[in-house]
């Protein structure tokens, strides 16, 4: 130790000796209780989430805390459950309130979570969301119909072309016109490459969040093969904006099936691999059997769609109950679990990747030639090789870019299954060339709302794998 | 499907009504309602007990600037609508119902104990236009900031009200 160093030591820090008189003792520390007091009442007022914040169990009405338990979800045979006939435990002393997010790394995003822990267990959750709004859906008023699927691909980040295929598809529904065929299948395939490359996400996050990190670096390598498609096709890897309204951007790149060939099979290849590493395991299914269920009646009443709804044994697909494109044109199975805990959550979504790749081998064999988009110069801009011979075309051009067209009035909704459930598009037009009101029916905002009962009496440790199993994105959840 | 809702409200047929309604072409043709507001919770109850499993969207609309839409006689157009569309898996079909909604009295009853599915679509109709949902256990703000002011999906909110301050250019390096 040198010199300097134990100078250091000395100096103006010393504290100074206080005598203190025992009824100044009890008065100083009674104002200190007081003030602790004070502080830990104006931490709760000064909160801006307010009511969002999951309150102590005391003052917490007991109709929201019945309604935590589930208690109001219908009963399978169609009757209520009143909520004054439940109990509500009593265990106020021994619970805990943690928060959750929204910076924690396995939320999957800006996801946060208020959890009610008695000891490892997790009685309550209450997710609360909003940190990634960005006003789309008022955004959308603002654009015309030909900017508008810049806007709606970049909601669900990781699926953007299901985004802009529904969007497209309520507009087109509006002014009704009919596709060419060759436009409807390539937007089949590429939504299914696009479930593919979201699912491959979906598997590679879980396997992080389960702590197998191969499974991620697996998961991501593969969905780079299907970005690369993506890129190849439509120049970019994510918010393509490549199927709009009359059809699609541009046509296949020459090869394309070359490249589907090669995608299908190594991914096909490799799902089988994924068997190996994951489904098989013991600490996997340990960890993800019996975790996080959920019933039919549950999911159907909280409005779940998607895999957690297949997983509970409820064989709906939008693609195949209310087709849309020409999925009617091609074969596949719908998947579906039985528990619908985590692990029919994953086996669901491993097969569904399985089945996609089906249909794009199919679409692929059964590409129709023509046209890849509507040759109506009124909704689409002519090709580029017209403007400079004809002014029609100029000016066609033009007005579609800079006003867009114009929508007869109505409104109309429109749903299809994107890789996390129903995703709806409702508009209302009012006859001009921008959308009066565009609403995205997000299905994550919605499975988000099963959360609370997946958790639920669950351990923390579990926690991350629920929430993962769920598949929440983010940008569409607040879009 | 008609006879199985309830007698007292209007239940309408898109075809002969609603002409500009527009079909899709591969689509099964969704049944649109119109209730009274009154009436509004009854032909939810009702529908759910037909067979409607599932309430997949409600959202609401601000008429404020497009007052003259094509409604079905007998229903007065009001500034907001609040629209549920609902999904019937084991008949394989949609119905959407509209509601009208007065400005002076922005208020609906809350469909949460029908379906608890719509207890974060009624919050984000709530947070974002305003119409309160009355008996909703937690009628709260959902996407925006807890203190925020207005409901920014509303067609008269100021869009820009709040200053955006810009920086000066960069100077050279």
């Amino acid at each position: 130790m040198t010199e300097h160093d134990e100078h250091g030591h000395e100096g103006p820090e010393q504290p100074e000796e206080v005598e203190l008189s025992d009824e100044r003792f009890v008065e100083l520390e009674s104002e200190v209780a007081a003030r602790h007091e004070a502080e830990e009442r104006q931490l709760v007022a000064e909160t801006s989430e307010g009511a969002q914040e999951l309150a102590p169990r005391k003052s917490t009405s007991a109709w929201e805390l019945r309604q935590e338990v589930g208690a109001v979800l219908r009963l399978p045979e169609g009757g209520y459950v009143d909520p004054s006939d439940i109990d509500v435990e009593e265990r106020d002393d021994q619970t805990m309130i943690i928060n959750m997010g929204p910076q924690h790394p396995s939320t999957h995003g800006v996801l946060r979570l208020m959890l009610e822990l008695d000891g490892e267990t997790v009685l309550r959750t209450k997710p609360v969301i909003g940190y990634l709004h960005t006003g789309m859906e008022k955004q959308g008023e603002e654009l015309t119909y030909v900017q508008g699927s810049t806007n709606v691909t970049r909601m669900d980040y990781l699926s953007p072309l299901n985004n802009e295929l529904v969007f497209s598809l309520a507009t087109e529904a509006l002014i009704g016109i009919e596709l060419p065929p060759r436009a409807v299948w390539i937007r089949m395939l590429m939504s299914e490459l696009s479930r593919v490359a979201s699912h491959l996400m979906w598997m590679a996050t879980n396997g992080m969040d389960l702590g197998s990190t191969s499974m991620m670096i697996y998961g991501f390598r593969e969905r780079e093969m299907v970005l690369s498609f993506f890129e190849k096709t439509t120049g970019l890897r994510l918010n393509t904006n490549f199927i709009r309204p009359g059809g699609v951007a541009a046509d296949l790149p020459d090869g394309w099936e070359d490249d589907i060939d090669v995608l299908c099979e190594t991914i096909l290849a490799r799902s089988y691999e994924y068997d190996e590493l994951l489904t098989g395991q013991p600490i996997f299914r340990e960890r993800t059997e019996a975790v996080g269920s959920l019933s039919a009646e549950e999911a159907l009443a909280l409005s779940v769609t998607g895999p957690i709804l297949r997983s509970t044994g409820v064989p709906w697909d939008l693609r195949r109950t209310m087709p849309y494109l020409a999925y009617d044109k091609v074969d596949f199975d719908v998947i579906v679990g039985k528990y619908g805990d985590n692990f029919d959550r994953y086996s669901v979504r491993l097969n569904e990747i399985r089945e996609s790749i089906r249909i794009v081998r199919q679409i692929a064999e059964m590409m129709p030639p023509g046209d890849y988009r509507v040759q109506d110069r009124k909704v689409t801009p002519p090709p580029r090789a017209r403007i400079d011979e004809s002014m029609e075309a100029l000016i066609h051009h033009f007005k579609i870019f800079t006003e867009g067209f114009r929508v007869p009035e109505g409104e109309v909704y429109v749903a299809i299954e994107s890789p996390r459930g129903e995703l709806g598009c409702y508009i209302v037009s009012d006859g001009t060339s921008k959308p009066y009101r565009m609403h995205i029916r997000a299905p994550s905002f919605v499975n988000l709302q099963a959360l609370p009962l997946l958790l639920r009496g669950g351990l923390v440790a579990d926690a991350v794998a629920v929430i993962s199993s769920v598949d929440p994105v983010m940008g569409e959840v607040d879009r | 499907m008609s006879d199985a809702a309830p007698t007292t409200v209007p239940l309408a047929a898109p075809a002969s009504i609603l002409p500009e309604v527009p079909r899709l072409p591969d689509h099964l043709v969704d049944q649109l309602a119109f209730p009274h507001r009154g009436a509004y919770k009854e032909m939810v109850k009702a529908f759910r007990d037909a067979g409607f499993e599932l309430c997949s969207d409600l959202c609401a609309v601000d008429y404020l600037t497009h007052p003259g839409r094509s409604l079905p006689e007998g229903v007065r157009a009001e500034r907001f609508e609040v629209v549920v569309n609902l999904l019937s898996l084991s008949m394989r079909q949609r119905v959407r119902i509209r509601v009208q909604v007065p400005d002076s009295d922005p208020a609906l009853d809350s469909i949460v104990d029908v379906y608890p599915g719509a207890d974060a679509m009624e919050r984000e109709a709530y947070d974002l236009m305003g119409v309160v949902f009355t008996g909703h256990p937690d009628m709260t703000r959902i996407l925006m900031p807890e203190d925020w002011e207005g409901h920014p999906l509303r067609k008269d909110y100021g869009v820009g009200r709040v200053p955006v301050q810009f920086k000066e250019a960069p100077g050279p390096r």
